[in-house]
């Protein structure tokens, strides 16, 4: 059985205009995947598509007016979404944690990284301050970070952007979560660096039987660091499959102007470049959203695409999925 | 190295005759910034290069390695603490301010991030006329009509002309950007990561319009990223710059499928082609780049370097030949080796 479970997923911002009326915003419309153990799950899409938000609204970190109105939400056999507010917090930091970007933000400027390291496993585990010194030290040590004992009484300001992001997974794995969902968890960070760290994430992920989902832009991490990837598109999953399928063969049209647009695969001069914006949430069109963009749009396209089934576990969400022509060679 | 797909069909024009003179010219350019208790910071240590008309040099290193201020040096924005730049010819790097002014209309620069390079209170048509009337006697009917070819040279609607920036997406405002930047034909622009803030489609768009400015106005262009992909994509030439200075230089191509220097093999080693099917050979680096406050001796690589001697920490490797075609690069071990450095 699968670790996790997220099927039909709908999230709202609800708001009052000037007048008084209602409005509102479809943020996620229907997102639905599976995840199982030692399982890395590549999330893509545009800026605004709804990633980070499908994230929080998994595991209770929306803030109003963002809400979950619908959908199914199941962690290792237990329900997310009905979970009093008490056990979904229990759950974050424990089996389920989460790696952000800007990791020298997200950590406490006025403790020192042991310090913090401590407070995060002793939140979770009944076990001395001695035994958590020493279970920091080792994931320190873990996450390579040189001379972790010494570096334990580091502040963080002291740290540089790749040391930062070490020990905010350092933090996020060490009560050994069974999901640990990462995003954008190398955006910013140098090209070298961001290799070691996602190298470590990943050996974390098969050392620790994870299951993970990375949320990125940058689809060469989605090619060589997950096994499945998930591409959304105005807050709804418009493709889905094993990596090396939907790179292949990418059958939404949308995945297509996006794996067309990456600079590997762009020729210039071309005149084939799609783009455009994206549709408005708060008056999404009827049938496909992705509509007003797509070059292969026809009249079948104003009801709404099925999810066609184009090969072992490969589904995207278009009328003409699997009857396109090849995006490229 | 690693095993890849062909090449993208790009940019891989011939570079132009060395005859042609160069619109800029760098030499040996050195910039110290005073830090806390009186240290200085190295921020760069003799760079050297020049661009020629309708050349886009590349220019990648990690951050801190000094690319901004490289950029800001040769536009005078910055004044080098020491080194020459020549702007087609004549020498401009100890102009007094005033003397810098003129020089605006035939240099200029696009910054990564347009939100926060435009004012909001401007309408688009002010802000792209905004150079045109600096630097142009323009009557106010004239610069409209330059103002609308202008939007409708970076492919923005002139519908745009007549809102707020808030009105417009990160990929409309960065050509507002480049039709600032190229409002008075400049012969040379540098491009501080114009992209890196902006969607694959946007990116694709502005990279296909940059690529269409080169080719239609002879432009010369610096291109700075950490965007190893992009650098490929659109430069002819590409410089790798290692805290402060010069260590490989090379044409596009070249420096992605024979990289000489370890560094560069490193950072192109850890590039991440958008393709499960490329076979990725690992040069994994250890550590971070050091402060450019306590500069190393000897070879500024030398502390991460996989393949370090005793003396390259004594040493400064200069730049030597690898290869044909000017491909240069700054390493101790090169002239044993050539481009096959033993591991
Ligand atoms: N208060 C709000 N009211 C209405 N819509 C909102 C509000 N806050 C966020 N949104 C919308 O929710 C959508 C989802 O945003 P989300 O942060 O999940 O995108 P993302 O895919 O993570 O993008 P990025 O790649 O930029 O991080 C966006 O279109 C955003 O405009
Ligand atoms: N005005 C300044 N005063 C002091 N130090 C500075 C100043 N400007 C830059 N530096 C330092 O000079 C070095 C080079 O900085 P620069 O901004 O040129 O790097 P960069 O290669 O552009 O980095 P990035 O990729 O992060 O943009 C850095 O160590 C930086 O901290
Ligand atoms: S359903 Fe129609 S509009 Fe939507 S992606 Fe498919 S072809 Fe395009
Ligand atoms: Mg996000
Ligand atoms: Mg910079």
């Amino acid at each position: 059985m699968a670790l996790l479970q997220v099927d039909d997923l709908q999230t709202r911002f609800i708001s009052r205009d000037l007048d008084n009326q209602v409005r509102v915003a479809k943020a996620i419309n229907g997102v639905g995947f599976s995840l199982g153990r030692g399982e890395v799950l590549g999330l893509v899409g545009e800026t605004g598509a709804g990633k980070s938000l499908t994230a929080q609204s998994m595991i209770g970190l929306l803030r109003p007016p963002a809400k979950v109105v619908d959908g199914l939400v199941e962690f290792d056999g237990r329900d997310l979404l009905s979970m009093d507010p008490g056990a979904l917090n229990a759950l974050r930091g424990n089996e389920i944690a989460l790696v952000v970007q800007n990791p020298l933000t997200s950590l406490d400027p006025l403790t020192r990284i042991g310090d913090q390291l401590i407070r995060v496993h002793r939140a979770h585990r009944k076990v001395s301050v001695a035994q958590a010194r020493e279970r920091a030290i080792d994931m320190m040590a873990a996450v390579g970070i040189p001379a972790p004992e010494r570096r334990m009484r580091a502040w963080p300001h002291e740290l540089s952007g790749g040391m930062a992001q070490r020990v905010l997974i350092a933090m996020a794995l060490i009560n050994e979560p069974k999901l640990l969902i990462a995003d954008e968890p190398t955006t910013g960070l140098d090209v070298t660096v961001q290799a070691q760290i996602l190298d470590l994430l990943r050996d974390m992920v098969r050392r620790m039987d994870m299951a993970a989902i990375v949320i990125t832009h940058d689809l060469g991490v989605v090619a060589h660091y997950c096994d499945r990837m998930a591409v959304m598109f105005a807050g709804a999953i418009v493709e889905s499959g094993p990596v090396d399928s939907v790179f292949a063969g990418p059958a939404h049209p949308y995945t297509q102007a996006l794996i067309s647009a990456t600079p590997e695969r762009l020729a210039l001069g071309s005149g084939a470049i799609v783009g455009g914006p994206p549709p408005d949430l708060y008056a999404l069109p009827e049938g496909c959203h992705y509509r007003g963009r797509c070059p292969h749009a026809a009249e079948v396209c104003g009801s709404a695409p099925p999810d066609r089934e184009i090969g072992a576990g490969q589904v995207a969400r278009c009328h003409f999925a699997g009857n396109l022509p090849a995006a490229f060679q | 190295m690693t095993e890849r797909e062909a090449a993208p069909q790009v940019s891989a024009a011939a570079a132009p005759e060395p005859a042609v003179e160069p619109v800029l010219a760098a030499e040996n350019l050195v910039k110290h910034f005073p830090a806390d208790n009186g240290q200085v910071v190295h921020a760069v240590n003799g760079v050297s290069f020049s661009i020629r008309p309708g050349e886009v040099l590349g220019m990648v290193g990690e951050s801190g390695s000094g690319k901004s201020t490289v950029g800001r040096m040769v536009l005078r924005l910055l004044k080098p603490t020491s080194g020459t730049v020549r702007f087609r010819g004549r020498d401009i790097s100890a102009l007094p301010e005033r003397e810098c002014r003129p020089l605006r209309a035939d240099m200029s620069i696009v910054f990564q991030d347009p939100w926060g390079a435009l004012n909001p209170r401007m309408k688009v048509s002010a802000l792209i006329g905004e150079p045109l009337k600096l630097h142009t006697p323009l009557s106010s009917a004239e610069r409209r009509r330059r103002v609308e070819e202008l939007a409708d040279r970076v492919h923005l609607s002139t519908a745009f002309l007549d809102r707020y920036t808030a009105d417009l997406s990160g990929g409309q405002l960065q050509r507002v950007c480049i039709a600032r930047a190229i409002a008075t034909n400049p012969k040379l622009v540098v491009l501080d990561e114009p992209t890196s803030s902006l969607d694959l489609s946007v990116r694709a768009g502005i990279l296909e319009l940059l690529a269409e400015l080169r080719d239609e106005t002879q432009v010369a262009m610096l291109f700075i990223s950490h965007d190893l992909g992009t650098v490929r994509l659109i430069s002819d030439r590409i410089v790798v710059l290692y805290l402060g200075s010069i260590v490989e230089y090379a044409a596009a191509q070249e420096v992605f499928e024979r990289p000489a220097h370890p560094y560069t093999q490193a950072l192109i080693s850890a590039h991440l082609p958008p393709d499960p099917r490329a076979r990725l050979t690992r040069h994994v680096l250890e550590g971070e780049i050091p402060s450019p406050i306590d500069l190393p001796e000897g070879c500024p690589f030398a502390a991460r370097c996989p393949v370090v001697q005793p003396r390259c920490g004594q040493e400064v490797p200069q730049m030597v030949p690898v290869g044909d075609d000017g491909h240069r690069a700054a390493c101790l071990r090169i002239p044993e080796g050539g481009n096959q450095i033993p591991r």
